[in-house]
């Protein structure tokens, strides 16, 4: 379980999380959504620390994150994995050398056992003979998948996908979200999602919480979403033509 | 300038934090001695040849004197190749070739994200991203300074006999005459200090870019140029400190 309490993150004049608490839930998918810009990705990156907070808290099963020292961070890290949005997978190094590459890093498992690790997770991406090529030839969808396998090899605990679907086409999308939930439910870890695609929170948005202009708008499951009456949020689900349409046609399915 | 020598202060403490793993580093440090060390032989030999010949030519022309031994022509472009150009001129060529390749990996790597990854697995990417650098240049920049200077030397030799500006006896006579070892000791302690300088700086820029393509262009031609003018400044002082 992660603990975000009242945290507070400024660049300049400009507020970007003000005053953000929630609690991610352990065994379920945790969705962050909102608009391009409305601080999503900040609020990722300042509960992993890539971006220090000006002021708040955040708590990793207990674990006061904020006031570790930086080998203590460094030691927490090692039990997260993240898929970032361009997958950040290493340009110079083959699928394999990129999923191998954190247990190589921290563990002394014969290299064997390591090859035996990459392969299982390989495979539990649906990803089989890529070992060899590199990332630059791999599809889009192929990225995330290897990206996935590389943030689960060490079982992490915390998983933390950052605009998992983004470049991605509906179907491969779908294959991307179910994957994530899947994992979640299988090694029940507490995964962030961030995102705006209401694809993704319809699929997997076991709860889900609204950020607006670096406040936190909204949150509840993907359930509670379409019955919202919470004028933001209703403007952002509803921002499409095909989910006007969805919305007026329920109460004549109601009737 | 303050924030910035800050920052590059900081990050020198990161980059010699205790590594993770010393076998990964050895085998990156490896690594970088092919890219960065192997790789500049081509151009260290090209350039060293044709300015060992232009200093000898030049000497040559500028030492029109029937009182002037032509031996020392060879004396004159064997101390200016030992002392200046060898150190000093290939440091420069190599702040080019080796300061914006490894600004612009480090800077492709923080647009894409590849540096806050190796954040996220527990690994300190400061140390592991640069200080394979810097050892290898460390290590390896000597090398090309000795191959420098001999190439550099060879081409003088070359030039003095195709052209006949003088003859090869007196070339070489010149070239073992009145022969200074600590000169050879005075450009390999340069060398070394340059190739600090053009991996830290360049580094430097390349960790801290921020946006997009045209950012890592820019942070590549400033660790060019910081590292060109640093490699400048040094050399004054390192003149002064060891010939004085």
């Amino acid at each position: 379980m992660i603990v975000v309490e009242n945290i507070f993150k400024s660049f300049g004049n400009e507020t970007v999380l003000d005053d953000i608490s929630v609690t991610f839930e352990k065994g379920k998918t945790n969705l962050i959504i909102g608009r391009s810009g409305s601080g999503k990705t900040v609020l990722m990156k300042s509960i992993v620390g890539l971006i220090e907070v000006d002021s708040g808290a955040i708590y990793f099963d207990g674990r006061d994150f904020i006031h570790m020292s930086l080998k203590e961070k460094q030691e927490l890290r090692k039990e997260m994995g993240m898929l970032f949005q361009g997958a950040a997978l290493f340009d110079s190094l083959t699928v394999e050398e990129n999923v191998i590459f954190p247990l190589q890093m921290f563990t002394d498992k014969s290299h064997e056992e390591k090859i035996e690790r990459v392969n299982f997770c390989l495979k539990r991406v649906n990803l089989e003979n890529v070992n060899r090529l590199f990332p630059a030839e791999l599809s889009g969808g192929m990225k995330k998948r290897v990206a996935i396998a590389r943030a689960i090899v060490q079982n992490p605990k915390y998983l933390f996908c950052d605009e998992p679907n983004s470049g991605l086409d509906p179907k491969t999308a779908l294959v991307i979200d179910d994957l994530i939930s899947e994992i979640t439910h299988e090694y029940n870890i507490t995964t962030i999602v961030n995102t705006h695609d209401m694809n993704s929170v319809m699929e997997i948005g076991e709860k889900v919480v609204f950020i607006y202009e670096g406040l936190k708008c909204w949150e509840g499951t993907k359930d509670d979403v379409l019955i919202s009456d919470n004028t933001y949020l209703n403007d952002f689900v509803f921002a499409s033509n095909l989910a006007k349409k969805i919305r007026d046609l329920q109460p004549k399915q109601g009737n | 300038m303050i924030v910035n020598f800050g920052r590059y202060l900081i990050l020198m403490y990161r980059v010699f934090s205790k590594p993770e793993k010393f076998r990964i580093y050895f085998r990156e440090t490896i690594r970088e001695i092919e890219n960065l060390g192997l790789n500049s032989i081509g151009i260290v030999i090209i350039i060293s040849i044709f300015i060992g010949a232009v200093i000898t030519l030049q000497t040559r022309y500028n030492l029109e004197s029937s009182w002037i031994p032509l031996y020392l022509i060879g004396l004159t472009a064997r101390d200016t190749i030992l002392l200046e150009f060898s150190s000093t001129m290939v440091g420069l060529i190599l702040a080019g070739k080796v300061g914006s390749n490894i600004a612009s990996e480090i800077g492709h790597m923080r647009i894409t994200e590849q540096i806050d990854a190796l954040e996220m697995m527990g690994i300190n990417s400061a140390s592991y991203l640069i200080l394979p650098k810097m050892v290898a240049a460390m290590f390896f920049n000597p090398f090309l300074t000795v191959i420098s200077m001999v190439v550099g030397i060879f081409g003088g030799w070359i030039a003095a006999i195709v052209t006949g500006a003088l003859s090869s006896a007196d070339y070489i006579y010149g070239v073992q005459y009145w022969f200074i070892p600590f000169y050879i000791t005075y450009a390999l302690v340069k060398t070394v200090v340059y190739a600090f300088i053009i991996t830290s700086v360049s580094a430097y820029y390349g960790y801290y870019v921020q946006g997009g393509a045209l950012e890592v262009g820019r942070a590549s031609t400033k660790g060019v140029v910081y590292s060109s003018i640093l490699i400048l400044l040094t050399d004054v002082i390192l003149t002064q400190l060891m010939l004085a």
